[in-house]
Formats: structure tokens, sequence, C-alpha cells
């Protein structure tokens, strides 16, 4: 009873208050613009595609119709990738020292509440709120592509949860850079660190096309230092799981960053990865003199 | 250390005490009832609105329970800040310049409100260099340079007398050298003089010329 009290109850409080924070702040509105204004576009842009390859029949038995549904795929899901990173920095940027230094923090430690758990709340209630933005943007882009283009993703929910799980993780590297950066250093850093991962992915992908295993390598070695980025190509890869041969191998090279299949290792190693980037930004928290 | 018999710092502790820092800010979209929700959840506090009310209308923000934090002044947002330390009834109040963006009006209001709590037996820290506000509210003060308590006492025990002002038809002057007890036959002499005597005035040193002894009269 009394570990409910002290741990789990103000944590409860803490990420109900972040997540009223969060959608009642103005970048949400501007996120959900966005959103609304890609979406129209997105479907715009998903009707002419799907037309035009309809018409258009593929050398060595390609898929047209495929391999447009997994581009334009691929597509939405770098956008919802993208999004949900802006969304997700934005509401942890300035977690610990921007906060700190607006005087936002400290009224909230002095209560009888860890920094720690100010850190997991805050990190909690973002990971809810991006884990729902995701969600709903990724089921729209499934009824777009299905309306405008009869064509769904080989899976269904295993792309979203881990889009959803790699916003989740950038929103808790956010958090640790919050502990260093101020909220506009933080915010550049993690942009920094959201490209290099996406440049990695293309660079792998490039090495795929060229049959350079150097840079497949290279790309393979980002993208377990930077684990979100494994989890958006196996997001990809899922995307398009049945499909094989050359159509295959057109739709790994992917629009933006190519799908690879995570491996059994990849999901306990991300957990693992989370626990640790946990483990710092609290140490280091609580060592801070706010 | 320990603060009401738990360890200083432990969350026991912190269930005591009530704070607000000098660079209070409070998330803009929040109203002041929500913000006050906020703290009386994470203090345990179970004083529900009618506690809100009260801290509201003791701070002098009656109106303020539905208007956001973006939408008031610096002055009222100090001023929410007093009633959020003030959540679930602490026993020791951590002050950090509490009235740092308050007018007269709202400096009064809080020095009344200190008076209100010492007489409740709640135990106020007051963090300020408005040495002036300290010299009205407090029973015991501390001087600390560079983290080194340098002086401390009750207000009236630091300061030292310092002569009489005198006040009569030749004009206003001080008498260096004068005490309290020389008072009556100071004025004797004078109106033997055949002065007029207006007014004699006891001085005291002031609590920043304390401050200013105390710290080898440097400013930082």
């Amino acid at each position: 009873m009394s570990f409910v009290v002290d741990e789990v109850q103000p944590v409860g409080v803490l990420v109900a208050w972040a997540v009223r924070e969060s959608l009642r702040r103005r970048v949400f509105v501007i996120v959900a613009l966005l959103t609304v204004a890609f979406i129209v576009l997105y479907a715009l842009g998903c009707h002419v595609a799907f037309r035009e390859v309809h018409t258009i029949v593929g050398p060595n038995g390609i898929s047209g119709h495929e391999f447009a549904g997994a581009t334009l795929g691929g597509l939405a899901m770098f956008a919802i990738l993208f999004l949900g990173s802006v969304l997700a920095a934005f509401l942890t940027l300035s977690t610990v020292r921007g906060d700190a230094e607006n005087g936002l923090l400290q009224p909230l430690v002095v209560r009888p509440v860890g920094r720690a758990q100010v850190l997991f709340a805050r990190w909690l209630a973002a990971a809810l709120v991006c884990t729902a933005y995701v969600a709903i943007v990724y089921a729209a882009v499934l009824i777009v592509l299905h309306t405008t283009g009869d064509w769904s993703p080989d899976r269904i929910v295993g792309p979203g949860a881990l889009l959803a799980a790699s916003v989740s993780m950038l929103a808790a590297l956010c958090i640790l850079g919050s502990v260093a950066f101020t909220a506009t250093a933080n915010g550049i850093a993690t942009f920094m660190v959201l490209g290099s991962g996406l440049f990695a992915g293309l660079l792998g992908q490039v090495g795929h096309g060229i049959g350079n295993r150097s840079l497949e390598h290279a790309a393979h070695v980002v993208s377990w230092v930077l684990p979100f980025e494994a989890l958006y190509q196996y997001a990809l890869s899922l995307t398009t799981a049945d499909q094989v041969g050359l159509t295959r191998f057109l739709i790994r090279l992917g629009p933006l960053g190519g799908g690879e299949p995570g491996g059994p290792w990849l999901i306990p190693y991300a957990v693992l990865y989370l626990v640790a980037v946990a483990f710092v930004a609290m140490t280091f928290t609580a060592r801070r003199d706010l | 250390m320990q603060v009401f018999g738990a360890s200083a710092g432990s969350r026991a502790a912190r269930r005591s005490i009530g704070y607000l820092s000098e660079t209070f800010r409070y998330p803009a979209w929040c109203t002041g009832n929500e913000l006050l929700t906020l703290h009386q959840r994470l203090a345990g506090s179970d004083g529900g609105a009618a506690e809100r009310t009260r801290l509201l209308d003791l701070v002098g923000l009656p109106d303020a329970a539905n208007i956001r934090v973006d939408e008031m002044s610096k002055g009222m947002q100090q001023r929410l800040g007093l009633a959020q330390s003030l959540v679930g009834h602490p026993r020791l109040l951590l002050l950090d310049e509490p009235t740092s963006a308050l007018d007269p009006v709202g400096r009064r209001l809080v020095r009344d409100v200190l008076s209100d709590l010492r007489s409740s037996g709640v135990a106020v820290l007051l963090n300020s260099h408005l040495l002036s506000e300290v010299e009205l509210v407090c029973d015991r003060v501390v001087i600390i340079r560079a983290g080194q308590v340098v002086t401390e006492g009750a207000p009236h025990d630091l300061s030292r007398p310092r002569g009489v002002r005198v006040e009569t038809d030749a004009g206003s002057r001080v008498l260096d050298g004068v005490g309290r007890d020389d008072v009556p036959a100071l004025v004797a002499k004078l109106v033997a003089d055949g002065e007029q005597v207006y007014a004699v005035t006891p001085l005291r040193s002031t609590l920043e010329e304390v401050y200013l002894e105390a710290v080898g009269g440097e400013t930082k």
C-alpha cells in the first residue's frame, strides 16, 4: 500500500498532468494542422499515383501496383516517424534543464516526489501521446492506401507498433539530452540524432542497391547504436514482408531508407537500451543542482 | 540534518515543507485551480475545493481560479506561487524572494500572511535581499556571505544605538553618543536652553547597515 502511495500515485498524477499539458500546448495544434495537411496531400498523391500505375505493366514480373503501394506506404511511414518525432521532441526537449532554468521544475521536485518519478512520468506521458498520435495517423494512412489503391501492407499492427516504439525511444533520448542541454540546444541535438539515424539508413539503402557490404555494415551498426532507426527499418520491412523476387529487392530499397527485418534480438535490445537511457538520465538528474 | 524528525531531503520531510522559488514560473496553459489541484494531489492534501478557495482568497486572488497563468500578471503569478506553497498545511515554509514581483499592496499582503502563519506555529524561512521587509517580519536573521554564516540573531539584537534625532524650533539634528536613557536629561537641557522641542527619536542601525558591516561593506 505504501509503495502505491509513494511511488505509483505520484507518477499517475504527473502522467495525467503531462498528458493534459501535451494536449493544451500550442505545439499540439500546430502538429495536428500539419498532420491534416499531410493526410490531405497524401490522399491526393496516392489517388494520382495509383491511377497512373494502374496502366503500367512492369518488366520481369514486377508488380507495379505492389511497388507503388509499398513506395507510398514507405513514404507515409517516414512522414509518420518525422511528425511523431517532432511531437516527441517538443514535448520533452525542456524536461530537466530547460524547465529548471524556467523555474517550472522546482515546485514539483520539492513535493514528496522523486526526480526519477518526474522523469519517468514525463517520458510515459510523451510516449502515450505520441503512440496515440502515431496510431491515428497510421490508421488514416491505411485507410487512404486502401481506398485510393486497394493496397494494404502485409502486416497491419506490427509496423504501427514499431513506429510508436521508435518515436517513444526518441522521446527518451530527448529527455536524456534535456539533462545536459538547454531546450533549444536539445531540440537541435535531437533532430541531428534523428537525421543521423535516417541518413545511416539511406546509406545502407545505397549499399544494398550497389552491393557495397561496407556501407550496409556501417548502416547496420548505426541502427543498433540508435535503435529507433532499427525499429523504423523493421516496421518498413513488415509492410512488405510477404513480397518475393525482384519486387522484394526494389521495395527493400524504399523511398527514404530501406526496410530491414529486426531479428529476434531487436525488441529485447531496444528495451534494454531504453532502460540504460533511463538509468543514465535519472543518475545525472539526481546529481544535478536545480 | 532532520526536518520534523525526518531526514532532510526524504519524502517524509518534504511532506512537511512548502516552497516558493525565486524563479517561480508555472505552466502557461493551466488555470490557478488546476495548478493548486496538481499540488494538492502531489502533497497528498485532501483539502479539495475548499482549500483551493481559501488559499486563493488568502493571497488576494479570489477570482483567479479559472484564469490561465499566461493571462496573469507577474505579481499575480507570484501570489499564486505563494498559494501553491501553502497547499497541504506545511509546517515549514521556504520562501525565496517572495515579494520580488509584488507592488506595495502585495508586499503588505505577504507580510500579513507571514505574520498569520507565524502566529499559527508555521516556521517560515524567508530568503530575501529586501532587508526592510526582513526587518519587519522576521524574528531571527542570518546573514550569509559566500556560503558562510557571518552573523545571526534577532533584528533588534543585531542593530546598535546610534544617537538620537532631535527636532526643535531650530531644526532637526542627530546627536551621536546619546542613548535612550539619556533622553529625559537631554530634553530638560534643551528646554532650559530655550529651545522648543517637538520630537526626540532614539536611532538604531538598520538591518542594511548591519548587513554592510557584516559583509565588509562589499555589495557582492
